[in-house]
């Protein structure tokens, strides 16, 4: 390009000119200056606008192409907006017809017949929070100890690998996950796991009925392993973000570490904590893949865990691509639509309570 | 063990003539104590216990994976298309060329995009009210379940073409790339110094210039590495394309028409009532693990290679 060539001689030039405008006061570095511009501007001194000012005057000060490039990257940047928008117009408008005919009464319904077209998503909403309420509460003490090991207690050597390892955990695509659970998980559940429950905790009654392995159970343990990382890794990252000096404060009156990690750490850190754990919710609420391959899919509202049960988003992975008829497909719009809104709040929430710890945090001490 | 020796006065005083009502305080003191450590030890442990639960699944994951993929895994896999059923061999051809196809059309999207909003946010937008809100809706967005994103592709062009397409599965995938690729940009762009950027702009350098060819070029291999991740991640993803690529038994090239990909294919085998099909399944599982991995490492190595290492 001709223009970078040309870019380097200004930047030769003017700088001498530049010197020389406040130099009469200081007649030592003038004639030096003088000398070496010479060649290109030899009355350089009496001319009242700047060499370098009429250069650039000629040129163009590259403004234009400067508004071009921040429009376009302004656009692009946009398009973040443009996408969540046109998400929720397409999937309002996509679903009008079943919006018009249930209402709210979609929400309150658990028929589900696409034959009489009859619509209610009621069993799904319910398979959706079981899940993954069942599976937050599996996995946040699990992954609050390993932040805490990690962050607090892991000697540097293990540190990196054992990171490592969780976040290779986030990595393993979901339907890798559910082949898993399809022909490990689910036997397990069947002959050990299953029988051992429904023997101690019978009584509860929630581990009652015929236990096929697939179910809400095996649901919500597949669901635990893969939200675990996403846990463990932010509060691990927040409680990094809890400056040093309380920890050191606290040990200096003489608490003992874990001590120091609860009030220290912890209490500092809760409200990111919270973060992570409603992302992890978002996460749960629309994990499809996995759920879908050892839920049982069937729009059920049982009080036992091993029984079947469907979720949102396992509803429209199974049965959308042969939806048949508008209804049928207006319905199954709507739970998409569901979905949208209600991870997106749950994500705004999650996202902003960990902004609020992070934010304004000091850079990690080394 | 002693206590607290700053709470304790002089010793001088203190072994001349001891203060009886201490004696009943400081056997308190020690058993709160013995508690206290009790209590850092239990924690301790299970901390250590979590961290080994949660990594006994992963590791059952990789070794069960490896042993049922390698043992499944033969040269018909990346050579023939799927067999019809009750038939031995077969394999994934089609499958792995699919998921490249895909692949390579959200990469074109989706990667553009993103590095040209991470831009915005990291050097125009920085401090200002709309930039905050992109950031904000770019974590928002990343959090959407990808079935919402297969849907909203759906709704969008096949609804309109009348038919399943590759063009489809890669708009969807592409969407799900531009959050993820913004974010890591920015983080990326945050941490080049502004030295550097000032030094570009006080040689009279435009800056769209400086953007190019300063901030961009010394943030690449961090860049390259978030653009690896966000292929990766979306590499995996079967939601999306259920109902845009949807899937096809036979070689296809062209965009317009469905297309086999290897997720799809994993998810229909594993359903599937054949131990031939699932045999593939553990296969195909294994070959993408492993291509992402590799993917990743790949980039990784050539990015960190020849690149401004000292910059950051």
């Amino acid at each position: 390009m001709p223009r970078k060539v040309r870019t380097r001689n200004i930047v030769n030039q003017p700088l001498m000119s530049l010197d020389q405008k406040p130099d009469p006061s200081t007649p030592l570095s003038a004639p030096a200056v003088t000398n070496f511009v010479a060649a290109a501007e030899p009355s350089a001194t009496e001319m009242p606008p700047s060499p370098i000012r009429q250069f650039l005057r000629t040129r163009g000060s590259g403004g234009g192409a400067d508004r071009v490039f921040a429009a376009v990257m302004l656009l692009c940047a946009l398009s973040i907006f443009a996408i969540v928008l046109f998400i929720l117009w397409i999937l309002i408008d996509r679903s009008r017809l079943s919006l018009a005919q249930f209402g709210f009464k979609f929400f309150k319904s658990s028929n589900w017949d696409p034959v009489s077209g009859d619509f209610g998503a009621l069993p799904f909403i319910f398979g959706t929070l079981a899940t993954s309420f069942l599976a937050l509460a599996m996995a946040v003490p699990l992954a609050l100890g390993v932040a805490i090991f990690l962050s607090e207690l892991c000697p540097a050597k293990l540190r990196a690998p054992i990171s490592f390892v969780t976040e290779l955990l986030a990595a393993i695509p979901s339907v890798v996950y559910g082949l898993w659970a399809v022909f490990v998980l689910v036997p397990v559940m069947r002959d050990t796991l299953g029988p051992f429950l429904s023997k101690y905790f019978g009584w509860t009654g929630l581990f009652e009925g015929f236990n096929f392995g697939q179910g809400m159970l095996t649901a919500s343990i597949i669901l635990a392993i893969m939200i675990l990382p996403i846990i463990s890794s932010i509060t691990r990252d927040i409680m990094l973000a809890v400056p040093n000096s309380q920890r050191e404060a606290v040990l200096a009156l003489g608490a003992t570490r874990w001590e120091m990690i609860r009030t220290g750490v912890l209490r500092n850190a809760r409200i990111g904590i919270v973060g992570a754990v409603i992302l992890g919710l978002g996460r749960a609420l629309g994990e499809t893949m996995a759920v879908t391959m050892v839920i049982g899919n069937r729009p059920e509202i049982a009080k036992s865990l091993f029984a079947p049960g469907y979720t949102l988003a396992s509803v429209i992975a199974n049965e959308f691509a042969e939806a048949t008829g508008d209804m049928y497909l207006s319905a199954l719009i709507e739970i998409g639509l569901a979905l949208f809104i209600v991870t997106i709040i749950v994500n705004a929430i999650a996202r902003g309570l960990v902004w609020a710890v992070t934010r304004g945090a000091p850079a990690r001490a080394h | 063990m002693s206590t607290n020796p700053f709470h304790t006065p002089p010793p001088a005083i203190d072994s001349a003539s001891g203060p009886p009502s201490r004696k009943p305080q400081s056997n308190w003191i020690r058993i709160n104590n013995a508690r206290r450590y009790a209590v850092n030890h239990v924690v301790t442990a299970l901390t250590i216990l979590s961290t080994i639960i949660v990594i006994m699944p992963l590791i059952a994951i990789l070794v069960y994976l490896l042993y049922m993929g390698t043992r499944s895994l033969n040269l018909a896999f990346f050579t023939h298309i799927p067999a019809p059923v009750g038939e031995p061999g077969g394999g994934m051809a089609n499958s792995i060329l699919g998921s490249g196809v895909i692949l390579g059309l959200a990469s074109l999207m989706g990667i553009p995009v993103g590095i040209a909003a991470g831009v915005y946010l990291a050097e125009f937008g920085r401090g200002t009210l709309l930039g905050a809100a992109i950031r904000f809706t770019a974590d928002v967005l990343n959090g959407v379940p990808s079935i919402v994103m297969g849907m909203a592709a759906y709704s969008l062009i096949v609804i309109r073409q009348r038919h399943f397409s590759a063009f489809a599965g890669g708009v969807a995938l592409a969407i799900m790339m531009v959050p993820t690729i913004t974010r890591t940009t920015e983080e990326m762009l945050a941490t080049v110094p502004h030295a550097i950027r000032e030094a570009a702009l006080g040689l009279g350098v435009p800056k769209w210039r400086t953007v190019l060819s300063v901030s961009l070029k010394t943030a690449s291999p961090g860049i390259i590495t978030g653009c690896m991740l966000a292929f990766a991640r979306v590499a995996g993803e079967t939601a999306p394309l259920l109902f845009t690529a949807f899937g096809n038994q036979f070689w296809s090239f062209k965009l317009s028409e469905p297309i086999a990909a290897l997720p799809l294919q994993i998810y229909v085998y594993a359903m599937s009532p054949y131990d031939e099909w699932h045999r593939l399944a553990w296969a195909g599982a294994l070959v993408l693990i492993v291509m992402i991995m590799v993917a990743v490492t790949l980039v990784r190595i050539y990015a960190s290679r020849g690149m401004l290492k000292g910059a950051s």
